[in-house]
This record gives C-alpha cells, structure tokens and sequence, in this order.
C-alpha cells in the first residue's frame, strides 16, 4: 500500500516537473521526464511479451511432439487426393458402361417395335379378311422371323440390363473411399482446431492450454479398410489383385 | 430358401438381390449392418447369410463370429462379399469360419459359382 502511495506520489511529482519544463520550453528536459515515467510499464510490457514468446514457444513444442499434423500434411492428404480422383475415374468408368449398355440396347428396342408395328398392321388386315393367300403366306414367314429375333433380341436387352445394374456397384465402392476421406477431413479439421486452441490457450487459461495439447482418446479403429485405391499407402500393404487371388489364397488354406 | 443380405450401402443390397433373384432365390432379406442382422438371423428362418466386412456398428467379420458362437446359428452358410482386400482379412474370415469371400467389383457369374460350390459342399 505503501509502496503504491509512494510511486503515485513519485509519478505526481514528475508531472508537475513536467508541466513545468513544458511551460518553459524546456524540450529536453520534457523529454527525459517522459521516458522515466515510461520505464515502469515498459517492463511491464517486455516481461509479458517475454511470457508468451516462452508459452508459445512451449505450445508449438507439445503439438509439434503428439501432432497427427505433419503426417496427414505430408501422407494422407496427397493419398486423399489420390483416392478422389480415383472415386472420378471408377464414376467416369461406370457411366460410360451403363451409357455404352444403353446405346446398344436403344436400338434392339426400337427395331423391335418397328417389327412389331409392321405386323400388327398386317395382323389387322388378316383379321378383317382382307389379306390374300400370298400375302398371309409373307406374313407367316415375317412371324417366324418375329419370333426368332425378339426372343434373341430380348435376351440380349436381359443381358445389357444386368449390365446397366451391375455398374452401379460403383456406388458402394466410390462411397467406402469416400466416407474414408471424409474421415480424414474431420481428423484434418480436430487437428487445426487443436493448432488454434493451443494459440489461443494463454489467454483462456492454463488448464485450457493443457486440455488443447492432451490428446483426444483415440477411437476404436474399424478392422475394415475398403476398397483398394492404386498409388496410395493401399498399395503398399499385402493385398490381393482380384477374385482370382482371393480362391487361390483360400485354396491354400484347404478351401 | 431363405437368404439374408447385409450392407449398409443400399445400392449394393439391390444388385445383391437382383442378382440372387436371377439365379431363382426369390426369398430374400435385408439389413444395413451386423447389428441389425444379427437379431433378425437369432429370429430363424434364415437358410444363408451374404454379408459386407466393412459396415458400421457391428462389422461383417464381428457377425460372421457372433453367427458361429451362437449354437443355433453355427452351421448357418455365410458368404462374404466385400471390398476388403488384404491377404490377412482373408485369413481372418477363413478362420473365422466364413464359408466362401467374394471381392468387390464382383461379376454375376463369380456369385452363382460361390454359391452353388458353397451348397455342393453342404449337400455332399
């Protein structure tokens, strides 16, 4: 308390010496009163300044130490890259089959009606009677024809269907690969929020500071992968080429 | 025959059955992952299992273990069809007792083929 009466009367004192220099002109004299009355909070200043050089300095060390940072920086993001751009190559794949299916199938489906047209137009003739002998004969042998072709013909639309329906499994596949980088963007994002805590910690508190920088417990890891993505960390794992390899391993294993 | 298929995508629940639907299985279930399988196969009635690995909740491996844990349900055929491609995940469902593991992309004529040496195996 004391010591506090003291300097305020200290700091009066320069003050009125002040007042004083400055009402005589004295510039100099002004100017070295100014800087004694600076020096208390000029040291104020520096030891916070210094605090939290040290806090941050310590900050930036505990995330640099348990960080997922810099390995999603320098792996997994380059690896996410690659996987969505694989999730546009499998798109592209199974649009261009399901279209490719359809090309083939538009015009089975049209000629088949163009036929089908064709004789029902002479069937309509026959049954009102007026068709000749000739003519019912070029009909019998154009519903023989009819027969045989649309039968053939619907198989093959049966079969580019089936082929239209299994290019869809893209959608399982693209989708595994794509929750996976969805994962990463959020662990990605938890990390950055981390970053900013632990920035921003010193002027929470401590105890903020040090619930930033402990780790999140890790969740239970999935046993599943999904799909296999080439020319990422995928590939480097032991991982088989295809149905193939997959009755092959499991032949070995008495299968 | 009755036949459940589990994945939690949708889309690959359909073609599943439509495929099993081509090949004269016209009794088909569906659930979207182990958890919610797992309680329809304790019901009954379920004749072969088709099952994905990586689902969440509860994974195609943990209800393929749970399947062959449960006395009732033991010998019930199970038949994984996933994405799933590692040496090791293959080993683990053959030890886990998995009757026959398809990888995805997979074609219409690998499933009739799994299928019928699956039912070859259980008659003979």
């Amino acid at each position: 308390m004391d010591s506090d009466e003291d300097n305020l009367n200290f700091q009066l004192q320069l003050a009125q010496q002040l007042v004083g220099y400055l009402e005589a002109g004295l510039v100099d004299d002004a100017a070295a009163v100014i800087r004694q009355l600076r020096v208390p909070y000029e040291r104020e200043l520096f030891e916070e300044l210094g605090k939290l050089t040290r806090d941050l300095h310590e900050a930036l060390n505990s995330f640099r130490g348990d960080s997922r940072l810099v390995e999603l920086t320098q792996d997994d993001i380059p690896d996410a890259k690659e996987r969505l751009n694989y999730v546009v190559t499998m798109t592209e794949q199974a649009t261009h089959r399901t279209l490719n299916a359809l090309d083939e199938a538009m015009p089975i489906a049209e000629s088949l009606q163009a036929r089908a047209h064709g004789l029902t137009a002479t069937w309509q003739r026959f049954r009102q009677r007026e068709l000749t002998v000739s003519e019912f004969r070029d009909m019998a042998t154009a519903l023989d024809t009819f027969f045989i072709v649309s039968s053939e013909e619907t198989e093959r639309l049966r079969t580019l269907m089936s082929e239209v329906m299994m290019a869809q499994d893209f959608q399982d596949l693209t989708g595994q690969i794509i929750r996976r980088v969805i994962r990463l963007v959020h662990e990605v994002e938890e990390n950055l929020v981390g970053l900013i805590r632990l920035s921003s910690a010193r002027m929470d508190s401590s105890k903020g500071m040090m619930k930033a920088a402990g780790k999140t417990p890790p969740e239970e890891l999935p046993t599943s992968h999904g799909p296999i993505v080439p020319n990422t960390q995928d590939a480097t794992g032991d991982v088989v080429s295809g149905q193939d390899d997959v009755d092959a391993l499991l032949s070995s294993l008495g299968f | 025959m009755k036949i459940l298929i589990v994945d939690d995508f949708s889309t690959m629940r359909r073609i599943i059955k439509n495929l099993l639907r081509e090949l004269g299985f016209n009794n088909t279930m569906e659930a979207d992952d182990g958890s919610t399988a797992l309680p329809m196969l304790k019901n009954g009635g379920f004749d072969f299992l088709v099952t994905d690995w990586n689902m969440p909740n509860m994974e195609g491996i943990d209800l393929l273990r749970a399947v062959r844990a449960d006395p009732a349900l033991k010998n019930l055929p199970v038949l994984m069809v996933t994405a799933e491609a590692k040496r090791d995940q293959i080993v683990e469902a053959a030890q886990a007792g998995v009757n026959g593991y398809i990888v995805k992309p997979f074609t219409a004529e690998t499933l009739k083929e799994k299928i019928d040496k699956i039912f070859e195996r259980i008659d003979g």
